[in-house]
């Protein structure tokens, strides 16, 4: 399963973002092997939209769940109408949110 | 038919009294058409003898996209042409994000299969009211979670009352697209201010707006008195006149609070109103 983490940098050692729709960067995970892939946020600098795209990208590349700190109301509807997971309170690096993520399940 | 528009850098600094008292004194001579812009808190008519049940009500509208499912084949290209992004599809479920959505129509446009018909979503109310056979009024009021003014603003501004002499439009505060809009089909703007440096540095925005736009624009002090200087001397770099000083008084703040805007307050103001030159 594919997961989404917004990150401030483009490794798994980057930190958590705060805000998903204007993140930085995606970290994309695949829970079974622990690889990953990096996505640049085509969203980050739009001026309106930007939660509906970022929800449209990670969808697109299969990821079923997104682990962030917040989310805004419209990237949630938009999460939510593609099935999406989304986890939100997360902090620290991107490896331990996936990490606690996983655990928790 | 004159149009002037009454404008300043931001909010409280009297635009809405000017508008009044301007809209009042024209319309002992004139036929004068008031328009509120201010369409997120249109506040005009707390000053006229307005009575809702009196005027006329109608709901303003906007393009919405509605996505024919007999007709649709899901190919997503609504969706890629909209950069807007209002518009996502969900497996084979569209989601619209009302806020997002501009009325481009650029979705009616690409879609192959004449799917996408014309809806109409509210945004807001407009009201028009003669307040008497002189003087009428009109504003709209925002639907409360619709974030753009500027389909309410052209609303207003496509019923101008024909046969008014003069139009005044009572600008939104700030220097933005909504002010733009108002602006740019005026033929003179009065930019109202406060003598505070504060006011003189929202003045300094609103002006560089006005003439970016070419508009022919002369200045109101609004609670004029010992630091008119500020601004006069903005008024002297700048070469601008200084057509109307109303003096900061009490007693006239007072009927302000309780919803009066008195013309024969201030006694040579009617002079000056219509000794103005109105004929640039
Ligand atoms: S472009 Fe037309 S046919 Fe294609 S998904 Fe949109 S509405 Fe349906
Ligand atoms: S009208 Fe324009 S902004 Fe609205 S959904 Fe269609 S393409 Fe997007």
């Amino acid at each position: 399963m594919k997961i989404a983490v917004s990150a401030t940098g483009g490794s798994l050692n980057a930190q958590v973002s705060s805000v998903f729709a204007r993140c930085a960067y995606f970290v994309i995970v695949d829970s079974e092997t622990m690889k990953f892939e990096i996505m640049q946020n085509p969203a980050e600098g739009m001026m309106g939209g930007a939660g509906p795209e970022a929800a449209r990208q990670i969808n697109d590349r299969g990821c079923r769940v997104v682990i962030t700190g917040q989310v805004g109301p419209n990237a949630q509807r938009a999460l939510e109408s593609f099935g999406i997971e989304v986890v939100t309170g997360a902090t620290g690096t991107v490896k331990e949110a996936v990490e606690n993520y996983l655990k928790q399940k | 038919m004159k149009k002037i528009a009454v404008a300043s850098g931001k909010g409280g600094t009297g635009k809405t009294t000017f508008s009044v008292l301007l809209s009042k004194v024209l319309s002992k001579k004139y036929r004068v058409h008031l328009i509120d812009c201010d369409v997120e808190e249109p506040n005009c008519h707390l000053f006229l003898n307005f009575k809702e049940e009196f005027s006329e009500r109608e709901d303003i509208t906007v393009f919405t996209p509605e996505i024919d499912p007999e007709k649709c084949d899901y190919c997503g290209k609504c969706v890629e042409v909209c950069r807007f992004k209002a518009l996502l599809l969900a497996d084979k479920t569209f989601i619209k994000f009302d806020e997002l959505c501009h009325s481009c129509k650029g979705c009616i446009f690409v879609c192959p299969k004449g799917a996408v018909k014309e809806g109409k979503r509210k945004v807001g109310e407009g009201f028009f009211s003669e307040i008497h056979k002189n003087l009428f009024l009109s504003f709209a009021r925002m639907t409360v979670s619709q974030a753009r003014p500027t389909p309410l603003i052209s609303e207003l501004k496509s019923k101008i009352d024909k046969k008014a002499d003069f139009v005044i439009f009572d600008s939104p505060p700030g220097a933005s697209c909504p002010v733009v809009e108002v602006l740019k089909d005026s033929d003179r703007v009065f930019l109202v201010t406060e003598p505070t440096p504060f006011g003189l540095y929202d003045l300094g925005i609103a002006f560089e707006i006005v003439k970016e736009m070419n508009k022919d624009v002369c200045l109101v002090i609004n609670k004029s008195g010992e630091n008119d200087f500020l601004i006069e001397d903005f008024a002297k770099k700048k070469k601008l006149e200084i057509v109307l000083k109303i003096p900061f008084s009490k007693e006239f703040a007072k009927k302000y609070s309780d919803g009066e805007i008195d013309t024969d307050f201030f006694p040579d103001f009617e002079n000056k109103i219509f000794n103005l030159d109105y004929s640039h």
